[in-house]
This record gives C-alpha cells, sequence and structure tokens, in this order.
C-alpha cells in the first residue's frame, strides 16, 4: 500500500466528478428535495421528526452504493483496473482511493442534507446535529465498500442496476423504518439483525430520541461490515485474470 | 534466476488456458534487450495472450515466463515495463493531460514525463480535451502515452498503431525504432504485415506455435518471397502440407 498512490487515485476520482456537474448537482440537490418533499407529505408534524433521521441514513448509503458499483464496474470493463494492477498500484490502493474520494462527497452530501432538514425544515432530533452527519457518513462509506465488491459480480451496468433492488431494498424494509424491528413477525426479526442498515438506522433513531446518544455501538457495527465488505472485494480484485 | 543478462524476456514450456481453448502450448521465446520484435499473425492466434502472460495479468497453466530475470508479473517488474492493451485503456471523462498525471503519480514518475508523453505521441495540442471527445487514434494514443510514462525498460504494445494515418504511423515507428536504440525492449502485435517491415525481428505466430522466427530479409529468402505477407501466407502452405504429408 502507498499513500501516494492511494490519495492520487481519490484526486483521480473527484477529477472525473468534476467533469459530470450534472452528477455533482444530483448528488448535492436529491437529498434535500426529497427530505423536503417528505416534510411535505407529513405537514412538518411529528412524523417528519421522526423518520427524517432515518432518511438521512439511507440517502447516502443508496446513492454512493449506485455511484461506486457502476464507476468500479466501469474500471473493470475498460481496462484500467488492469492497467493499474499491472503498475505498482497495491488493491487496498484502489479500494481507499474510491473510498476516501467518496466519502468525502458524502460528508457534503450529508452536511447539506442535514442543514436543510434541520435549519430549512425544523426537523426535531433529540440529539445534536453533527451525529446525525457523522453517522451518514459512516452509511455513505458502507454504500461505497457494498458498491466495490458487488461490482465484481455484475458484467454491464444493467446487472449492476440490478443490484439496487435486490440487495439494498430489503434492507430498507427490515431496517425499522416501516415496522419497527422488534415488532417484525417471525424470522424477520433475526434477519434484520444481520443487515447493516439495520444498525445504521438505529444509530438515527437513537440520536432521535435521546439527549446524549451513544451510538458507538451501531456505528461500530456498520463500520465492520465496511471492512468485511472491502475485504471481500480486494478478493475480487485479481492481478491475473483468465 | 538463470536468465543471462541481456535476455530482457524469457518464455519456457510456456502453456495458457482461455475457457476451453489452449491458446499457448509448450510455447518458448527469447527475446534480447534493447530489440524491437514485431509479433505477428492473424487475430486468435495467440500475440495477445502472450503479450498478456508476458505483463504478467495473464493466468498461466503451466511453464516459466522471466522479465529481465524476474518471473513475470512480479513487483519489482511493476514499473520497469510498460503495457498497451489493444482496447485503450484510460480515463474517457479525463482530459489527456489528467489521465497521464494520473498514471504518471501511481508510477512515481517525475512530473515533467507527463508533458513529454503527450509530445511522444503528438498530443501536444489536445492535451486539454477530454479523451472521451477524441478520434478513435487520438484515444489510443493516450493510451500509448501512459506506457512511455517513467522510462520503463520493456514495452509492450499490443497493436499500437490501428487505426492510426499512414503519417502518425511511420512517426510512432520511428519513435519506436529510437527507443530500442536508447536500450528499451520492445514487443510489438500487429496483424498488418506491411508492418513488419519495421521491425529487426519478426516472430510469425499461428494457432498458438511459432511459425517462423527471424529477420525479414532472412525470411524473404528463405520463403522466396517479395514481402512478409506473402511470407507468411508461403509459410501457412508449406505448414498444412506437411501436416497433410504425414
Amino acid at each position: 500500500m502507498s499513500p501516494r498512490i492511494t490519495i492520487a487515485t481519490s484526486a483521480r476520482v473527484l477529477m472525473q466528478l468534476r467533469h459530470d456537474p450534472r452528477t455533482i448537482a444530483m448528488l448535492l440537490v436529491v437529498p434535500s428535495l426529497l427530505m423536503s418533499l417528505l416534510w411535505w407529505i407529513y405537514d412538518g408534524g411529528r412524523m417528519f421528526d421522526l423518520i427524517g433521521p432515518a432518511l438521512l441514513a439511507i440517502f447516502p448509503f443508496l446513492v454512493m452504493f449506485l455511484v461506486t458499483s457502476i464507476a468500479t464496474l466501469r474500471e473493470r470493463t475498460t481496462g484500467t483496473l488492469e492497467r493499474l494492477l499491472a503498475m505498482p498500484t497495491g488493491k487496498l490502493d484502489f479500494l481507499l482511493g474510491y473510498a476516501l474520494a467518496f466519502g468525502a462527497v458524502a460528508l457534503v452530501q450529508a452536511t447539506l442534507t442535514a442543514t436543510v432538514a434541520v435549519g430549512l425544515l425544523d426537523m426535531r432530533a433529540t440529539g445534536p446535529t453533527w451525529i446525525l452527519v457523522a453517522v451518514a457518513v459512516f452509511d455513505a462509506l458502507l454504500g461505497v465498500a457494498l458498491g466495490l465488491f458487488v461490482s465484481a459480480f455484475a458484467a454491464t451496468e444493467f446487472q449492476v442496476v440490478q443490484f439496487m433492488p435486490a440487495l439494498i431494498l430489503p434492507q430498507f424494509l427490515l431496517c425499522g423504518l416501516l415496522v419497527p424491528r422488534a415488532e417484525l413477525p417471525g424470522i424477520l426479526e433475526p434477519i434484520s439483525d444481520v443487515l447493516p442498515l439495520s444498525y445504521a438506522v438505529d444509530a438515527m433513531l437513537e440520536v432521535q430520541a435521546v439527549a446524549e446518544p451513544s451510538v458507538a455501538g451501531d456505528v461500530a457495527v456498520v463500520v465492520g461490515f465496511s471492512l468485511a465488505l472491502l475485504a471481500l472485494g480486494a478478493a475480487t480484485l485479481r492481478r491475473r485474470t483468465p | 534466476m538463470g536468465t543471462a543478462p541481456d535476455i530482457a524476456v524469457r518464455a519456457r514450456g510456456l502453456r495458457v488456458v482461455r475457457g476451453e481453448r489452449t491458446v499457448l502450448d509448450d510455447f518458448d521465446l527469447e527475446v534480447r534487450q534493447g530489440t524491437l520484435t514485431g509479433l505477428l499473425g492473424p487475430s486468435g492466434s495467440g500475440k495477445s495472450t502472450l503479450m498478456r502472460a508476458i505483463v504478467g495479468v495473464q493466468k498461466v497453466a503451466g511453464g516459466t515466463i522471466e522479465v529481465l530475470g524476474q518471473p513475470a508479473g512480479s513487483k519489482p517488474l511493476r514499473h520497469r515495463v510498460g503495457y498497451v492493451t489493444q482496447s485503450p485503456s484510460v480515463y474517457g471523462d479525463l482530459t489527456v493531460r489528467q489521465n497521464l498525471w494520473y498514471f504518471a503519480k501511481v508510477l512515481g514518475a517525475p512530473s515533467t514525463d507527463v508533458d513529454r508523453a503527450i509530445e511522444q505521441v503528438d498530443l501536444t495540442s489536445h492535451a486539454h480535451q477530454l479523451v472521451g471527445r477524441l478520434s478513435g487514434g487520438q484515444h489510443s494514443r493516450v493510451s500509448l502515452a501512459t506506457a512511455l510514462l517513467g522510462e520503463p525498460e520493456v514495452l509492450v504494445l499490443d497493436e499500437p498503431t490501428v487505426g492510426l494515418d499512414p503519417v502518425l504511423r511511420v512517426e510512432l515507428w520511428g519513435l519506436f525504432h529510437r527507443l530500442a536504440e536508447s536500450g528499451v525492449t520492445l514487443l510489438v502485435s500487429s496483424h498488418v504485415m506491411d508492418e513488419a517491415e519495421r521491425c529487426e525481428r519478426l516472430v510469425l505466430l499461428r494457432e498458438g506455435a511459432v511459425l517462423a522466427d527471424d529477420t525479414l530479409p532472412d525470411l524473404l529468402a528463405r520463403t522466396g518471397t517479395a514481402d512478409a505477407e506473402q511470407a507468411f501466407l508461403k509459410l501457412i502452405e508449406r505448414a498444412d502440407s506437411e501436416v497433410k504429408e504425414s
């Protein structure tokens, strides 16, 4: 692993993004617009305060998953990944380069969304806003790690997009937003216990409810999942291919 | 490691299987340092596979392959061997300069290399354009420029002149010769036979086997032909009739 290559990779990913202003605009504006829509649906009432923070966890996870999985798939199909690995690039340089770049984007995205939700839409969370933002960034990194891993199992962009309903929607349904996790019927509760998004949303619900929230445990689980997925992702990066 | 100091590439009993197909079987090749070798043959003859094996990105089923005395693809070789794939592998959503800046960083090459490499492939006037908006020939030249960063000792170029106009092709072959004179070992593949005339040594591949390995004049004398294309056809004819006889 080399810090020089890792940082150059992050800079390169951000440069690519800079040439695509439409994607940047979508990344930054769409979550805030959806948050506003949610506020409107509930007429700014109590339900908005309850669901808003959880949504703040789901946006970056979903968006970064999509962006990363497609970007990495492109690296695999255009041969740039093979070229990088034939050069002195380490697998970790590649993975961390992406994680750093999209982590930075997620930080801006989450800060903007939280500012709109709390400042403009008057979302009331009992805990401090900065923890909402911090948890959102960790969720984004989870999305990056899952996207990096999943891209190995798709041959085309059509396929990779299909992983969204296959892998993300079930997590959304079981994360406790629609039905509290403890009230999920039968085997669904233990299933929700092994899905990373459940812990992300748990952390957000804690910040929503408690003045001095303890989110370290939930965040640790999210980080653990991210690291495990990165390790699995590294195993799919092959220097030699058949 | 048993390799003479002036041997840049040595393959011994190399065997590569891709899917169901054995692409190379018991394949031997030796390339001396500072030479320009043309790897010729129809598509599907195993040129690209051999090149991938030399660079170390190809899974090998048997035999050995060494580059500069080290096993192909091993860590110390990764900044000493430059490689250009057939389809250009650079970022279409970055400018020419940004692409080269990034790959120079990865190689740890000085930033002055960036402008030098862009100039060598004659893209200075396009340095700030997005690669995705360039023509096909310009696109593949960006890929070639990437391989020129950081002064590699061995250059493996898979069809680097495909789709280029004649003037540019002559210029690039001039560059390849200058590199070889300065001590760089070049392996250049092509399926265009007239390019053979620009190489000091020709290796003709067919169905994963070496059909001929010679200089052009010797090859022409041996086959009694006037150019590389005819020589190649003649050799195929001979090989086929030998198979029939036996």
